[in-house]
């Protein structure tokens, strides 16, 4: 079973950019591990979280054909904790894609208000790696992440691309 | 007008030390990519984007960086790159400063010449292109 880092998509705009949610519960057990009687969200798990998002937008764009994966994390800012109760919010854009991967640009909100930046660089495993013995099947695209593909597409199914 | 030289050398330093992690003063024109800042193959294609949103550039595959040089065998014999290889390093990379690697063109050493000089050859050229 994959962790999955955010909780459904609000805008998915294919190709451009898109929005998810993220709502932060006393529940999880990892929100008790960074600091004693203090719980936060540990940043590393809202740059997951940006990375499901952005990554979801990257593999979409090619119909879900290539293995996406996180290849680097250009830059990652925040300047706030997310606490138990908050919602965040992970809006990602596509700043280029190609054959060997892309560029994404993030900014993420707690209860709407501007937190952090994340900007990452996906690769095309299959495209880029080609020596690689790797598996004939999508291994990126699995279990729950497909889920909430397919609850993204019911949701935005009669969204039409941008035209800009 | 076009940046000055100093210009475009403050703006590439700008990108390789957001794009590696390194401190300003590690970025000299004579520093190389890999040997002295450390960059890895992942971070190219990070360096090649930078580039392109700071100077509003397009940059070929291949231009900038060997794509496929290395991989063809009328350029490569064993561990040293053909004359036909130099001769096509000569003429798809003018950025690149080959004095000293002619004389021994070892495919280990090839990275060394790309330095952060290299970079700011390429985007001048690339800018006086444009206009």
């Amino acid at each position: 079973m994959r962790w999955m880092w955010i909780d459904a998509f609000i805008e998915f705009v294919p190709g451009e950019r898109c929005t998810a949610v993220k709502n932060v519960t006393m529940a999880e057990g990892h929100v008790h591990d960074r600091f004693p009687t203090y719980p936060v969200l540990p940043p590393g798990l809202m740059i997951e979280g940006m990375a499901q998002t952005a990554g979801i937008l990257v593999g979409e764009s090619r119909n879900f054909s290539e293995n996406v994966i996180l290849a680097k994390v250009r830059n990652a800012e925040f300047d706030d904790y997310a606490f138990p109760g908050d919602q965040l919010r992970y809006e990602a854009r596509m700043d280029s894609i190609d054959d060997h991967g892309a560029m994404t640009s993030g900014l993420v909100f707690k209860n709407g208000e501007h937190i952090g930046r994340v900007d990452l660089m996906f690769s095309h495993v299959n495209q880029a790696i080609k020596q690689l013995d790797l598996p004939d099947h999508n291994f990126v695209f699995t279990d729950n992440l497909l889920k909430l593909v397919a609850d993204m597409k019911h949701r935005f199914s009669t969204q039409e691309p941008s035209s800009e | 007008m076009p940046p000055t030289n100093e210009e475009v050398f403050e703006k590439v330093r700008e990108v390789l030390t957001d794009a590696l992690g390194v401190d300003e003063e590690e970025v000299l024109p004579e520093a190389t990519l890999q040997g002295d800042l450390g960059a890895e193959s992942i971070d190219f294609l990070d360096i090649v984007f930078r580039l392109e949103k700071a100077f509003n550039i397009k940059i070929p595959k291949g231009e900038l960086l060997p794509e496929d040089l290395m991989n063809n065998p009328d350029y490569v014999d064993g561990d040293r790159m053909t004359t036909a290889g130099l001769a096509k390093l000569k003429e798809a990379m003018p950025h690149l400063d080959l004095s000293g690697f002619e004389d021994n063109p070892a495919v280990a050493k090839l990275w060394d010449l790309f330095t952060v000089r290299a970079i700011v050859n390429y985007v001048e050229g690339k800018l006086a292109a444009v206009g």
